[in-house]
């Protein structure tokens, strides 16, 4: 409980107040975005799978506030999180889980599949592992043309005993490419808890095989998040080859909608629950006096004004044209 | 014109691509210090480095993958899949993320990834080593699948392959490298899906690609002598398919053989039979026919090999059992 606690305010505060405003914003952003879509897959409005990233806001927007707009991102199917912390465009995301025209993917690609390649942003991919050989081949493609780029590359627990996993690791190391591999360790892939079948403890030291360094941190806690990757980051961008974040986070919701979290301990959940990042971070804000009450207020007025746009924006689109069925299959040549 | 070996064609092809864009880059197994396992690439690494001709681990899934996302990145890759058979361990790679990243993006992220890799049996290579799977990819939209019978087509069409924005998976038969035949000396490409009449006919049409096509034109050979003129109608891409072609050829000659080293359930075969009695059902004196690999795990011992792979007397017996 002690996230909860009024915080001293510093001599000087660990970032510029806009960061820190930006980053609980973004945080609380993400949150209302993904209870409005739960809302709107129980009224049939979303199909399909809907992987909710509540409870783990802080590791998508520390993270993704480390990196420069060149970089790029490559992630998982639970990746509205890393999408809205990119600032990628709420209705378009949202137009997207609806199936719609004006969606990111112009509706092909569903909530498993977020892209935006103006903001580097590669994709969501939906088989366990199969973003990884995929980073690998963006840090070498930055590497070979000599830019000043890195990838990020995030992951679950669950992909961790995929062979592509470590078929990726061991050629960025090979190759020593600009790839940073971040493990979104949430403790289960679905409903098996990580200890079931990984064989390691401390699963970042998996890199260290490999000879990459690694570190593992709290995942709860968006400064200590994104002061990690900025290290990580500028390390990866000087040259030094790959490196390995693990962050410990946890999702307070299910694997996707479909699921009652019958295999996981309430006790467990209760505690995890009561280190919510955006809770903690929003009373350190506050003990630090950045975040008035009259702020707090604004804050959340203009986050449910973006999320209400959204959903207003994601009805009031056209489903894709029957012609968009055959359409982006191929590319065209230039 | 120059008479060149198939082995010779790809790695002119590959070559001057390599000269032409230094976005090109070629990486896999065995490629570089080794020569390539057909040794295609054979003195490539002394004359591009270690930056362009890239050793990789035995790890297919990674060079498919690490393949894609580099052409995403905007670099122009080659990979080679050592053969086929070893692809299975990169189809995750090829099938949900080469072939169906520009469509679920909406059009925002291209792939042009040229994967090639060797397929066939007849080296007593056993069960593991000998399958022809190339019809395997040619059922996934998003990918194109280039399968050349001759030195002419293997150029034209790896030429293609390097102006497409799309992943091409290129199909060279191990037992194709030695066969000679005539390359013209200046540019020309093959465009993808334009079969070719390897051979003029009357009576009968063969329909096949790879190296039945060879084996194909063969049996034509021994049919001439017996008065039966044979169409071969080879492929040379399994997607995107040129039908017209081989259902014009059909309209001609009113009999249809289709030839295929493959297994023949849920081989290509069907494919392609199907659609000619769809287009050309009024023409047909006689139902397709169709000559493909048995239904067996391919033998090691050579008396039972050749027994799996159809043969020039194979061809020869369908088309007479046509007529
Ligand atoms: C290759 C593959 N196998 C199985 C699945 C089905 N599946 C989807 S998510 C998942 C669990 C993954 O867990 P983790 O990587 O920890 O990510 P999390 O859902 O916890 O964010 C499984 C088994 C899949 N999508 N891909
Ligand atoms: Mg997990």
């Amino acid at each position: 409980m002690q996230a909860r606690q009024p915080q001293q305010r510093p001599e000087t505060l660990p970032l510029p107040k806009e960061q820190l405003m930006e980053f609980y914003t973004h945080m609380l952003l993400i949150r209302r975005f993904e209870e409005m879509a739960a809302q709107m897959y129980a009224r049939g409005r979303i199909g399909g799978f809907l992987h909710l990233y509540i409870g783990e806001e802080a590791v998508a927007v520390g993270s993704i506030a480390a990196l420069e707009t060149q970089d790029y991102i490559v992630t998982h199917y639970r990746e509205h999180g890393h999408a809205l912390a990119r600032s990628m465009d709420p209705n378009r995301i949202m137009a997207e889980l609806f199936g719609k025209a004006t969606g990111t993917s112009g509706g092909k690609g569903g909530s498993m599949h977020l892209f935006d390649a103006s903001r580097s942003f590669l994709g969501g991919y939906a088989i366990v592992g199969g973003m990884m050989p995929i980073a690998t081949g963006l840090g070498l493609a930055s590497s070979y043309l000599g830019e000043d780029r890195i990838t990020l590359c995030y992951f679950g627990d669950g992909a961790v005993n995929q062979g592509e996993f470590h078929e990726a690791l061991n050629l960025a190391a090979i190759w020593n490419l600009p790839v940073l591999f971040f493990l979104e360790n949430n403790g289960y892939g679905m409903g098996t808890r990580v200890d079931r079948v990984c064989a390691v403890d401390e699963i970042h030291t998996h890199a260290n095989i490999y000879g990459i360094p690694s570190r593992k941190i709290d995942g709860m806690d968006v400064l200590t998040v994104y002061e990690a990757t900025k290290e990580a980051v500028e390390q990866v961008r000087s040259g030094k080859g790959p490196f390995f974040l693990e962050a410990l986070t946890y999702r307070f919701r299910g694997h996707s909608m479909a699921d009652p979290v019958e295999y996981r301990q309430r006790a467990e959940e209760e505690q995890w629950k009561a280190r919510d990042p955006i809770d903690a971070f929003r009373t350190k804000l506050e003990g630090w006096g950045v975040l008035t009450e009259q702020e707090r207020e604004a804050v959340e007025g203009r986050v449910d004004d973006i999320v209400d746009e959204a959903v207003r924006f994601a009805e009031d689109s056209p489903t894709p044209p029957p012609e968009a069925l055959a359409q982006h299959l191929y590319a065209e040549k230039e | 014109m120059a008479e060149i070996t198939y082995r010779e064609a790809i790695r002119q092809a590959l070559r001057e691509a390599l000269l032409a864009d230094e976005r090109v880059f070629l990486m896999g197994e065995d490629i570089g210090a080794y020569g390539g396992a057909y040794a295609v690439t054979k003195g490539f690494l002394a004359e591009f480095g270690e930056e362009r001709i890239k050793d990789t681990p035995i790890s297919e899934s990674v060079i498919v993958g690490s393949g894609v996302g580099a052409a995403m990145g905007g670099i122009r890759p080659v990979v080679e899949i050592m053969t086929i058979n070893f692809s299975l361990l990169a189809i995750d790679q090829i099938v949900n993320n080469a072939a169906k990243l520009h469509y679920m993006s909406g059009g925002q992220v291209k792939v042009p990834l040229i994967i090639r890799t060797v397929s066939g049996g007849g080296n007593q290579l056993a069960a593991s080593h000998s399958q022809s799977l190339e019809h395997w990819f040619a059922n996934v939209p998003g990918l194109k699948v280039a399968v050349p019978a001759s030195p002419y087509d293997a150029k034209g069409l790896l030429r293609a392959a390097f102006q497409e924005p799309n992943p091409v998976i290129f199909v060279e038969h191990s037992l194709l490298y030695g066969l000679r035949g005539e390359v013209p000396d200046g540019d020309y490409s093959v465009p993808f899906g334009q079969a070719d009449i390897k051979r003029p006919g009357k009576d009968v049409t063969i329909i096949t690609y790879l190296r039945m096509v060879q084996v194909a034109l063969q049996a034509a050979q021994q049919l001439a002598e017996e008065g039966v003129e044979a169409e071969v109608v080879d492929l040379r891409t399994l997607r995107p398919l040129d039908i017209e072609t081989p259902v014009n050829s059909v309209k001609k000659t009113n009999r249809a053989v289709v030839v295929e080293e493959t297994w023949r359930t849920g081989g290509f075969g069907g494919e392609i039979a199907s659609e000619i009695q769809e287009k050309a059902f009024d023409y047909l004196d006689a139902p397709v026919a169709r000559v493909a690999g048995k239904d067996v795990s391919m033998p090691y011992a050579r008396n039972l090999e050749l027994m799996a792979i159809p043969n020039q007397q194979d061809i020869v017996n369908a088309v007479k059992a046509l007529i």
